[in-house]
């Protein structure tokens, strides 16, 4: 058993940890020493909470089973995930944390002694308002998780699901709940915090229905800001620092990454919040741009040949790569052109992929080294100078429309200056728009060589070719 | 008179929020990923509420009605905590291969 003083230093140390394994990640050399700083911080915390409690009757046996029943479970996944699928698992770990946060505020509401927050039925005002905003935000954070778990998984649908009165109905739902947890503080009644807490539950899948499934990257970023907010409310209600320094630290991370996801889409928050993007841009463009022109279709041979009398070629990965899994096949293909003294560099698209920096990844994986790899506004000016544009997988983060039509629903995007290298080869399956919705110009240039096949199928056929 | 110590957690919260701004600001994009994995395996700590809940149980009655609701965010948060670090450390583990590779 250890003072409270004590321990609180010990939590503190933890939530420095944290900071430190979060500064890791400003580069990948000090990127893993950062991880261990993480890993530190859970087990000091964890130890000092035990160590603090200093109650070892038999709840310590189920304690560690149940831990190491669940260690169990999130390290198979963890092992067995494929990098694909990421954007799902990391949707699916929000979800964890938003009903841990929704379990600890109602055992916190259910016995308030043991956390010396008063008594039952007498909790302390301040304790009271802070369990129950993070039980709200956390079951928020869960079903809103769970919704895009579904649909980035593919069960169920991307299209935005809208219907009329859908804002005024959450923000009455949004204004129950204040109302709610106004009398909650004066008469401390159960059935109010858990008709918070289901109503909570009701807001996060309204409020994430809506978003279609091009604004996936923001929603998962804001999904993690919610359950860092969740945890700091919770840490707020338990008094702990290490919780408080981290929920602060993530809610302000994931606030972060939505930022920049917006940004690279030229989004507003609000708008990507109300939702109902990608319906409403397919149904008007297919009508207007109907009229066919003509596209230059090549084949394997021909990529092959103009990469090989190039000097220099950007690739221009997108999600359609990770869906082929065409990233390996694309290494391959890379090496060859490296062996003929070829330059190739990656352009990667804040919003290529479907959550921040999920290409960077997939590269990774097929061991691509991180330092040939480009960020936008790191790269965009070299496609001037570049023989060979590849795009394999990718679409509206090229698509000129962006900086030429105003009246175009992604004007003023960042995207891409695909269309200024010598010839552009556009590995796609189709003509088909994208994820948008919206018609691509670059597939009609005089310079663009459209590939219609599989990514993963053509960029073989071109490692073939190029022997 | 005595400052409420409510007040200084806020403080903490606050000082925190602006340490992670900049902090999220230098993480390179090609890391986004990573970030996200390890911001969520760290609000796990979370499950340092729910030991304090579990063990609360007395050795006569290891369940009552709050205890369970700790005993299930252990779980919740120990699936986190442990998927969370390690699918990092495998993604992170990617980034070194290659360096070594070209050199």
């Amino acid at each position: 058993m250890i003072s409270a003083n004590l321990s609180a230093v010990f939590y503190l140390v933890s939530g420095i940890l944290f900071i430190l394994a979060l500064r890791g990640l400003s580069s990948p050399d000090t990127s893993r020493q950062g991880n261990f700083f993480g890993i530190a911080g859970m087990i000091i915390a964890i130890t000092v909470t035990f160590l603090s409690v200093g109650n070892f009757s038999n709840s310590l046996i189920y304690v560690f089973v149940f831990l190491i029943l669940g260690g169990a479970f999130g390290s198979f996944i963890a092992f067995k995930i494929p990098m694909t699928a990421m954007p799902e698992l990391v949707a699916g770990f929000h979800s964890l944390v938003g009903l841990a946060a929704v379990f600890v505020a109602i055992a916190a509401f259910l016995s308030p002694s043991v956390f010396n927050l008063g008594t039952s039925g007498n909790i302390k005002l301040a304790s009271l308002i802070e369990m129950s905003i993070g039980a709200a935000v956390g079951a928020i954070t869960f079903s809103g998780s769970i919704i895009a778990f579904l649909k980035l998984r593919g069960i169920m649908s991307g299209a935005p699901i809208t219907f009329s009165g859908q804002h005024f109905i959450n923000l009455f739902l949004g204004l129950g709940i204040l109302v709610l947890i106004f009398y909650l503080c004066k008469n401390q009644s159960t059935n109010i915090f858990w008709t918070v807490i289901l109503i909570s539950f009701l807001i996060g899948v309204l409020l994430i229905i809506p978003i279609g499934g091009a604004d996936m990257p923001v929603v998962i970023s804001m999904l993690n800001s919610y359950s860092g907010w969740a945890a700091a409310g919770i840490g707020f209600t338990l008094e702990n620092t290490a919780l408080i320094i981290t929920g602060a630290l993530v809610g302000s991370s994931g606030a972060i990454l939505s930022y920049i996801m917006c940004k690279a889409m030229n989004r507003s928050f609000f708008s990507v919040i109300l939702g109902g993007f990608g319906a409403e841009a397919s149904s008007e463009v297919s009508k207007d741009k109907k009229d066919q022109k003509p596209v230059k279709n090549g084949n394997a041979e021909d990529a092959a040949f103009l990469m090989k009398n190039a000097s220099s070629v950007i690739i221009v990965p997108g999600y359609g790569m990770a869906v082929a899994q065409a990233q390996h096949a694309l290494r391959e293909m890379v090496d060859k052109l490296k062996k003929n003294d070829i330059k190739v560099t990656y352009a990667i698209h804040p919003v290529a992929g479907r959550m921040p920096g999920h290409m960077n990844v997939l590269l990774a994986e097929a061991n691509v080294p991180y330092d040939e790899v480009f960020e936008l506004e790191d790269i965009n000016n070299d496609f001037a100078n570049a023989d060979v544009a590849f795009v394999i997988g990718a679409n509206d983060v090229t698509n000129p429309v962006a900086k030429t039509d105003p009246k175009s629903p992604i004007f003023g995007m960042p995207v891409l200056d695909v269309e200024k290298s010598k010839s552009v080869l556009f590995v796609k399956r189709s003509l088909s728009p994208g994820y948008a919705g919206i018609d691509n110009e670059l597939f009609y240039k005089d310079n663009t060589l459209m590939l219609f096949a599989d990514a993963k199928k053509m960029t073989e056929d071109i490692v073939k070719n190029l022997d | 008179m005595e400052i409420d110590p409510f007040i200084f957690r806020i403080s903490i919260f606050i000082l925190s929020i602006f340490v992670g701004y900049y902090v999220v600001w230098s993480v390179t994009p090609s890391l986004h990923t990573p970030l996200m994995s390890v911001t969520n395996a760290i609000s796990s700590v979370i499950i340092v509420g729910a030991i304090i809940a579990a063990l609360a149980g007395s050795s006569e009655n290891v369940f009552n009605s709050s205890s369970i609701f700790g005993y299930a965010a252990i779980i919740l948060a120990a699936v986190n905590i442990f998927g969370g670090f390690l699918v990092t450390q495998r993604m992170l583990q990617m980034y070194k291969k290659k360096k070594d590779k070209k050199k």
